[in-house]
């Protein structure tokens, strides 16, 4: 008795305060309950709120500080399965008024005006199945309507023992039933199997209308409190549409994608716009939407720590209270203003690459605007809008952003990028011996005339192979090389200037090396080194390759001439005057490195046995000026300088061959995170390019535990070095 | 050992039984033999599955146009039909999802690699020392590439699927022991670690191959042609024993009698009607039963699912192929009541498949949610409005009895459900064929399968395979994934 007398004073106060809207205050709170809530409801005047669950039924009371505990409605010793609620609701009009929905079957309802502990009034076992939802009419005082697993909808006059009215839904289970707020005959009703369908209270026999609304079940529906004829919907397929109702056939004119089923939806009070959903799994926030703009939430509230089950604004005509339950055990009382908006934390530029090289920027218009050069793009306004303009809403309270998207075409030499496809698919990365592969890949860029790509190549083989090619044609050397020189330096003049685009951003990586490595330029301080004929020397040098059974000449560095001029001519002068005698010096200490380093792979180790290892030492010995220093991890660094100019040039591709076909040689010198961004770099350019398959050897894997990929190439020699994924997500790829 | 070249143009003549399909035709017979000198596998055994008399099952000449296209399509996709699609051929809606859902759990885009999904399935189907599946994916797994070593047993396989052999044994047996730990125990495992996607593929397809394993020894499926025991290269005069048979103890001795000529039981059939009537009628009128009665005949009926005893005197013989892979084989179903252990009560209404299950499944692994979510939903709504020699049955209830007895051995508990109908509904041979196939599958014999429901046709016993094999299914994902829910909370 004591309780009730409570109940009763906390209602009769509250009825006093309450009735205007604007008379609440209040802040962000929570409360402990003992157990899981299913669903929440809140009185008509705001000031209470009870809360449902298996295992809980109390009234707490909304307090400017904090939730009081007003009445446990679960009494009893060994509570029934009729206190095990998976929806309750109060009554709008009689506030002492409520029911529930068991998991049972049964209807309960319960006044609080009784003066006896046990409140329960009316209970109705009518359904076989879980009933899902139970709803008041929201003027008529007696009217209760229930919907239930076993697809059956009832409703009930509470002056009365039995149901006055049964509609069926053939046997599919009702996820959700709503009186209509506008229209007094008319109520909605959710089914399993996505279909919607609206009733006449009047008719049991058939439904008026009915339509799909969503694929899978639709767990939720409200009406709009303003908009007659507005329908709200969610479903596990975590969509919400809004539909309207009041044409011929209902017509879907919004809808929002939620990352995770929708369990509840919730109209905020006096913005039109605007509903509230929680997530039945997974997602435990809830979101406020502004459905005409369906990307991002306008608010979130991120207390809960389990599944939000129940939402609830406090009041008809406040939008600025959110109560709601969950089953982490809490019930919160949300403030609107401390709420978090994902708008401000997103980000208002957007950058994109189309397929032939166009780029689109869209970015706030205040930002672009002072550019003089912007100009309407010339392929008509429809398929690329320039602007977006939103009608300025007062109801809006989004910031108003209007967004300028620039498109920039690729310059109209379009076979700019042609060598970029070309030598993907021509260059050979594995299944040869390295000193082939080397030479091939020279041959292939050369033929697209990118000579000092072709260069590096050829140096790169120079640097790694081992001692017995050069050996092998020395004898020839001799002989040729004049020739080779004049020939190179006529192919020159032509090949250069295609590749000037490259040039010009070489220069410039050019002179940062040299001030890096002052005296010697990264690239000619192998040249010096090795062995190899420079020749010539004016605007750019030249070297003849030390083995002349490839005919590959090739400029290390075509500088523009004026700017390098200093710096080069110097060293110029160094390899020259020791042109003969540094031929010798180059099979010495690479003999040497096949020696020292394991690494060495079969091939090439087949291919030192062509030549007598006497006759190599006994050059060698002529020469022991270069002979120590100069092990293939001499060269490292150098080639290590090189990939990273490549790579910061833009042309990655040239990086991940070259460390492709070094493999182990290089790998240890260049950290792995730098590895993966330029295989990462690479593989997404040839997906730009459609080269999936195309490419190099061919195949393309993706990790099935992670789905990070790259070409079966790179992914097996990445993963020979690391277990872990090469996108770097933690994930430990294996490849088999 | 592919033999599929063969069939595909028998299937096109529409004339051959189903196991004609599995012969030579005789010219290529011939032809191999003399010219070539190949030895020509025979199929032993009779028909497909070991229970149901081959001329029950369908033959392909009489199957309709959409069996024939599933049958078609199935081999396709496998380059054979396999004797499990044969016998659940009676129900060709059922099939086809099934066939969808596990070609996609196998073949198509999933986290996992291909030959760790075999290798996962033939971890399941080695817990309840299923040799036909076992076989079966023991071929699959070394035709993708999968390393011979891994199949000496559970320590050759990498640390990770090692992992996994905890969870295996879990789910099979008590999945209701499992926790939040068994999850994050498998995704933090340094360098073992499993991923959330990969777990669920995992979880799938062990519960996948659990209840397959159950429905395997269920409907006596033979091996086939094609796998160890399925074939002889014997002269057909000679033995017709297969592995199966005598691992379960089960000899042709049980063959004689056409178990629809019983005499005495004739009459069941309308008794169980009778019954289903009087239940509907009672749901009518009589007043409710008050809650404590209702947890009362839950609880009862959980129970006595414990009590029901499993053939335990006809010990099986694990054949030693198939008992390495796992460990701990001691590790089965246990009947909890008699250890004094307690089942937990585990409410469908806190976490069912549809809400729940579904949305995390959908979320981790795509498509197949939904393949599942319509499986299920097929194999529960699967009716013919038939009983027995009977039509225009409403067999909902028992259908509804048969999957709720099923959960209710599992601990899961419908609110909503008077499980006092189980009691009313399912005899007590019934009980037992259910208990055993679910529990302790490999216990299954002939015996049990012939001695329930005898009035009843194969492909009505079929039907109720698939209801069991479904059920649990459903049932031990619920477990996992409330595990791995309450993870990821």
């Amino acid at each position: 008795m004591e309780k009730m007398s409570r109940v009763t004073t906390a209602l009769g106060s509250s009825g006093g305060g309450g009735g205007s809207g604007g008379a609440i205050s209040g802040r962000t709170m929570f409360c402990h309950l003992d157990a899981p809530a299913n669903a929440i409801s809140v009185c008509r005047d705001a000031s209470q709120v009870v809360v449902a669950g298996r295992n809980i039924f109390k009234i707490y009371g909304l307090e400017e500080e904090q939730f009081v505990e007003k009445l446990n409605l679960r009494v009893g010793r060994k509570p029934s399965l009729n206190f095990s609620c998976a929806d309750v609701m109060w009554h709008q009009m009689e506030e002492n008024l409520l029911a529930t929905a068991a998991t049972n079957g049964a209807v309960v309802t319960w006044n609080l005006g009784k003066p006896s502990r046990n409140k329960q009034d009316q209970l109705f076992t009518e359904h076989k199945r879980t009933v899902n939802k139970v709803c008041f009419h929201p003027s008529e005082v007696y009217m209760l309507l229930s919907g239930s697993q076993d697809g059956y909808m009832k409703c009930f006059d509470l002056r009365k023992k039995e149901s006055v009215s049964t509609f069926s839904g053939q046997s599919e289970s009702v996820r959700d039933v709503q009186f209509s707020i506008k229209e007094y005959f008319t109520f909605a009703a959710s089914f399993e199997n996505g279909n919607v369908q609206l009733w006449d209270i009047r008719r049991p026999d058939r439904y008026e209308r009915m339509f799909t609304a969503h694929n899978g079940p639709v767990f939720c529906c409200d009406w709009h409190p303003d908009d007659r004829g507005w329908l709200a919907t969610g479903g596990r397929d975590k969509m919400v549409k809004v539909w309207d109702m009041t044409t011929n056939r209902a017509k879907e004119i919004h809808c929002v994608q939620t990352i995770a089923s929708v369990a509840r939806v919730k109209w905020r009070p006096e913005r039109k716009w605007h509903l509230a959903t929680c997530s039945m799994m997974v997602d435990h926030n809830i979101y406020v939407w502004d459905v005409r703009r369906p990307f991002i939430p306008f608010a979130t509230f991120e207390e809960h720590k389990d599944v939000t089950t129940g939402v609830v604004w406090r009041h008809q005509h406040d939008p600025y209270f959110l109560l709601s339950g969950s089953k982490d055990s809490t019930l919160y009382q949300h403030m609107f203003k401390d709420a978090s908006r994902p708008v401000d934390k997103a980000n208002p530029e957007g950058l994109c690459f189309g397929l032939f090289g166009d780029l689109a920027f869209a970015a706030k218009e205040s930002l672009i605007t002072g550019d003089v050069n912007r100009k309407p793009y010339p392929g008509g306004d429809r398929r690329y809008p320039i602007f977006f303009f939103k009608k300025p809403d007062l109801t809006e309270q989004f910031a108003h952003v209007s967004s300028a998207l620039s498109v920039f075409e690729p310059s109209l030499e379009s076979g700019r990028m042609d060598w970029f496809a070309k030598t993907a698919r021509l260059y050979l990365l594995s299944g040869k011996p390295f000193a082939e592969l080397c030479d091939h890949n020279a041959k292939v860029a050369k033929e697209l005339n990118r000579p000092q790509v072709s260069t590096t190549w050829t140096m790169v083989r120079i640097m790694f192979s081992d001692p017995v090619n050069p050996n092998h044609n020395l004898s020839n050397k001799l002989g040729t090389l004049p020739l080779m020189n004049s020939f190179n330096m006529k192919e020159m003049g032509a090949g250069m200037c295609p590749d000037g685009r490259l040039d010009r951003s070489k220069s410039e990586g050019r002179t940062d090396a040299v001030h890096l490595e002052p005296g010697n330029s990264h690239i000619s301080n192998n040249e010096e080194n090795e062995e190899t004929e420079g020749s010539d020397g004016q605007a750019e040098y030249m070297f003849g390759d030390a083995e002349l059974d490839d005919d590959d000449l090739y400029s290390v560095e075509h500088d523009n001439p004026g700017e390098d001029h200093e710096y080069t001519l110097p060293q110029e002068a160094f390899p020259l005057r020791h042109e003969i005698l540094d031929n010798p010096s180059a099979p010495e200490h690479l003999q040497q490195d096949g020696g020292d380093s394991p690494h060495v792979s079969g091939n090439e180790a087949e291919a030192t046995c062509l030549t007598p290892i006497e006759s190599c030492s006994l050059i060698s010995a002529s020469q022991p000026l270069f002979t120590p220093h100069l092990p293939a991890s001499f060269f490292c660094p150098v080639v290590r300088e090189m990939l990273r100019h490549y790579a910061e040039q833009g042309d990655v591709q040239m990086a991940v061959s070259v460390l492709i076909v070094l493999g182990e040689r290089i790998r240890k010198e260049i950290d792995d995170l730098t590895q993966e961004h330029w295989y990462m770099s690479y593989i997404d350019l040839l997906q730009r390019f459609e080269l999936w398959n195309v490419s190099n050897e061919g195949l393309f894997v993706w990790c099935q535990g992670c789905s990070h990929g790259g070409h079966l190439e790179h992914m097996m020699n990445w993963l020979k070095s690391s277990p872990h994924c090469p996108a770097g997500c933690g994930h430990l790829c294996e490849y088999t | 050992m592919r033999h599929a070249t063969a069939p595909r143009e028998n299937v096109g003549t529409n004339s051959f039984s189903v196991t004609g399909i599995l012969k030579m035709c005789s010219h290529c017979e011939r032809f191999s033999k003399k010219d070539l000198g190949v030895r020509i596998p025979r199929p032993l055994g009779n028909g497909p599955s070991r229970f149901i008399p081959e001329k029950e099952i369908l033959h392909v000449s009489k199957v309709d146009d959409r069996t024939q296209s599933i049958f078609e399509d199935a081999f396709v996709a496998l380059g054979r039909l396999d004797n499990i699609s044969l016998v659940m051929g009676f129900h060709p809606q059922y099939l086809e999802g099934f066939l969808r859902t596990q070609h996609y759990l196998l073949q198509m885009d999933g986290p996992l690699s291909l030959h760790y999904r075999h290798y996962i399935g033939i971890m399941a189907a080695a817990r309840h020392q299923c040799a036909y599946l076992v076989n079966l994916h023991v071929n699959d797994f070394l035709q993708v590439g999968g390393d011979p070593k891994w199949l000496n047993g559970l320590d050759g396989a990498p640390k990770k699927l090692q992992h996994l052999g905890e969870l295996n044994k879990i789910l099979a047996h008590r999945p209701w022991l499992l926790t939040k730990e068994h999850i994050e125990h498998l995704l933090k495992a340094e360098e073992h670690s499993w991923s959330l996607a990969e777990l669920i593929h995992a979880v799938v397809l062990l519960t996948h191959y659990h209840s397959l394993a159950s429905f395997t020894f269920g409907c006596g499926i033979s091996p086939d042609i094609h796998c160890e025991g399925g074939h002889t290269f014997r002269p057909p005069s000679l033995s017709q024993y297969c592995v199966c048979d005598i691992a379960n103890g089960n000899g042709h001795a049980y063959l004689r009698d056409d178990p629809l000529g019983n005499e005495e039981v004739s009459g069941e059939v309308e008794v169980l009607m009778e019954k289903m009537k009087q239940l509907q009628e009672c749901r009518d009128e009589e007043e409710e039963a008050s809650q404590e009665e209702m947890v009362e005949r839950f609880e009862r009926e959980k129970t006595e699912s414990m009590l029901v005893v499993t053939a335990e005197d006809e010990e099986s013989v694990p054949s030693r192929d198939v008992s390495r892979h796992f460990e701990d084989p001691s590790y089965g179903y246990k009947d909890f009541s008699r250890r004094g252990e307690h089942v937990p009560t585990f409410r469908v209404q806190d976490y069912s498949w549809e809400d729940h299950g579904f949305s995390l499944v959908n979320r981790l692994y795509p498509d197949v949610g939904q393949m599942l979510d319509e499986k299920f939903q097929m194999a529960a709504s699967l009716t013919y409005n038939t009983m027995a020699s009977h039509k225009d049955v409403d067999t909902s209830m028992l259908r509804r009895a048969i999957w709720n007895y099923i959960h209710c051995m599992f601990g899961i508990r419908y609110d909503d459900y008077d499980y006092g109908e189980i009691n009313q509904l399912l005899d007590r041979s019934f009980k037992i064929y259910i208990k055993t196939m679910v529990c302790s599958p490999e216990k299954t014999t002939k015996r049990m399968y012939e001695s329930f429901w005898r009035q009843f046709q194969h492909s009505e016993k079929v039907h109720v395979n698939l209801l069991l094999m479904e059920a649990r299914m459903q049932a031990e994902l619920l477990y996992a994934l409330r595990a791995i829910t309450r993870y990821m909370t």
